[in-house]
């Protein structure tokens, strides 16, 4: 396969053009907005909480493919989840798409379907498209009324 | 939008020579598959540019306007010759009314501090429009919010040309400023200065500054005809180094400035509770000059000279009709901006179901160099409903096979997007 072709590989394409967990959150417990000045990406994610677990999680707003996707399967892989975990299942992705995976002994099994953004790091430039939504799901979880918006710069 | 290709106009284009040598260009040469389509963010820099740089550190360099020996007294006279030199490039016989700066975006604060402070109050209305890049937006929406003025954004066309009514409209005998683009660096559009010179000058005393960043480069330019008060421009978009460029104002217009940045160089005299300035241009260029970059600057308007920017501005126009009847054949693309007549080498474009960062990485792979995001236009993105676009924008060093590799590498960001089924 081609750089290309990793990058946007049928998985990816297909969360960018039918996102999961798409819409507003009835009942939200925490929301935050993400923003990406260099390109215009916009992602609102919004959470509800069930005691320490992450019950339902849901994203709106616009940008790229790489962005969109990974702003869906996040959805899919962190609900059900507990905070501990999600902020675990961050802290590998992040190594994935920054290229650390390897050094950083991570799993194929413990990153799952996410595995599909490891050429990610291959593309230095799109690291901040992949990982906006984590980010701002971050703020989310920690959202106690403040509004400050999340940035990647 | 969609128009038909006209195919015998499709093969002359695609005979289409650069202005330039590649060859003149050393980036250029070291990597002929690239296709650089960025440069309305930044001109690739020929050789001669290169060299006069290295030549004035090696022959010349020296604190300008201080030594008394004659190296310093060489340091300037290359200062003072490139400003000569740039004045006349520009179309302004008194090379005292160009002051240089770091390029557009410290040329606009220059403007909106050293004049607009000094003569805009509450009340006062300041005109800009909505094609605006945020280097000739934000100093004056904060100029406004400053003073207590009144900011007033003029509203575009459906094709996102300056909408005279409107401006007419907007124009009051409060109006103080109005600020607009020479040429937009997000969609191209040209603005028929003539047309809002007659405007102002008929209904305000305003003073007219013209955004050039994308004009100087682009199209021949003459400031003491244009009627205009203030000109900016960027060296490193026509092809000089980075760091310099420059305000073109009228001596009248200068002398109504208040020095806006102070220390060595913009003095006269310095008492210990107050001081008295420097003449034109010194006045408005505290500290060492960048006497280095101007040297580099006057070299890039010599090579442009000798190009011609007649030439430069027709080469373009082929180039921009080519890619323009190539790219408007493609489904799903929509071209934003007027027709190519009316607009600079820019061309901004949207691709249905590819966001335009995606494609700048699929393009990158295929060695094809575009700008995709708001394109430092965020007011305009907000009325065209997107927050992105890609630009492809050209030069004199751009050919058809540029334009080809363009419309070949959207092909193939087509192909990858349509291989998921709905």
């Amino acid at each position: 396969m081609s750089d290309l072709q990793e990058l946007y590989q049928s998985v990816i394409l297909d969360h960018n053009r039918k996102p999961r967990n798409f819409g507003p959150l009835d009942e939200a417990s925490g929301t935050a907005e993400g923003k990406n000045p260099l390109c215009g990406d916009q992602v609102e994610v919004a959470v509800k909480l069930d005691g320490d677990v992450l019950s339902a999680v849901k994203f709106t707003g616009s940008g790229c493919a790489i962005s969109k996707a990974s702003a869906s399967l996040m959805t899919t892989a962190v609900t059900g989840k507990s905070r501990a975990e999600v902020e675990a299942l961050f802290d590998k992705f992040h190594a994935l798409v920054t290229g650390r995976a390897a050094e950083a002994d991570i799993t194929k099994e413990a990153l799952g379907q996410l595995i599909v953004f490891s050429s990610v790091s291959r593309f230095p430039i799109r690291v901040k498209c992949a990982s906006l939504a984590w980010h701002t799901l971050r703020a989310a979880l920690e959202d106690g009324g403040a509004d400050a918006p999340v940035s990647t710069e | 939008m969609t128009a038909t290709p006209v195919l015998d106009a499709l093969g002359a284009d695609s005979s289409l020579a650069s202005l330039a040598p590649r060859a003149d260009f050393p980036l250029l040469a070291a990597q002929p598959a690239l296709h650089y389509l960025d440069s309305a963010a930044t001109s690739q820099k020929p050789q001669v540019v290169l060299d006069a740089l290295t030549n004035f550190y090696t022959t010349a360099n020296a604190n300008p306007h201080r030594g008394a020996y004659a190296l310093a007294a060489a340091a300037t006279d290359a200062y003072a010759g490139a400003r000569e030199t740039v004045a006349r490039f520009l179309g302004a016989k008194d090379a005292d009314t160009l002051v240089f700066t770091r390029g557009t975006t410290e040329a606009m604060n220059l403007v909106a501090n050293a004049w607009g402070a000094a003569h805009v109050r509450e009340g006062d209305e300041i005109v800009i429009t909505a094609l605006e890049h945020h280097a000739n937006f934000v100093p004056w929406q904060q100029l406004a919010k400053r003073t207590g003025a009144h900011l007033r954004i003029v509203e575009l066309t459906a094709d996102q040309r300056i909408d005279l009514d409107h401006l007419a409209a907007l124009l009051t005998p409060r109006t103080r400023v109005v600020a607009i683009t020479h040429v937009s660096n997000a969609v191209g559009s040209i603005t028929p200065v003539a047309e809002v010179v007659r405007l102002v000058r008929e209904t305000s005393p305003a003073i007219i500054v013209l955004d050039g960043a994308q004009g100087a480069p682009h199209l021949p330019v003459a400031f003491d005809t244009l009627g205009v008060d203030f000109y900016a421009f960027s060296g490193h978009k026509l092809l000089g180094p980075m760091g310099i460029g420059g305000v073109l104002g009228t001596r009248a217009r200068w002398l109504e400035c208040q020095p806006w940045q102070f220390g060595g160089d913009m003095i006269e005299w310095v008492n210990d509770h107050d001081s008295t300035w420097n003449v034109l241009p010194h006045r408005f260029e505290a500290g060492t000059p960048n006497a280095a970059d101007a040297v580099g600057l006057a070299a890039a308007v010599r090579y442009l000279e000798a190009l011609d920017m007649r030439a430069v501005r027709e080469h373009e126009l082929a180039l921009l009709r080519s890619a323009h009847e190539k790219l408007a054949g493609l489904d799903g693309l929509t071209i934003y901006g007027p027709p190519p007549e009316q607009r600079s080498g820019v061309l901004s474009f949207t691709l249905a179901d590819v966001h335009p960062h995606d494609l700048a990485t699929i393009l990158d792979q295929h060695g094809v160099c575009i700008r995709a995001g708001h394109h430092c236009a965020q007011p305009l993105m907000r009325r065209l409903g997107t927050s992105a676009t890609a630009r492809a924008s050209f030069y004199v060093y751009s050919d058809a096979s540029d334009v080809d590799a363009l419309v070949h590498a959207l092909v193939e960001a087509q192909r990858i997007f349509a291989s998921v089924a709905d």
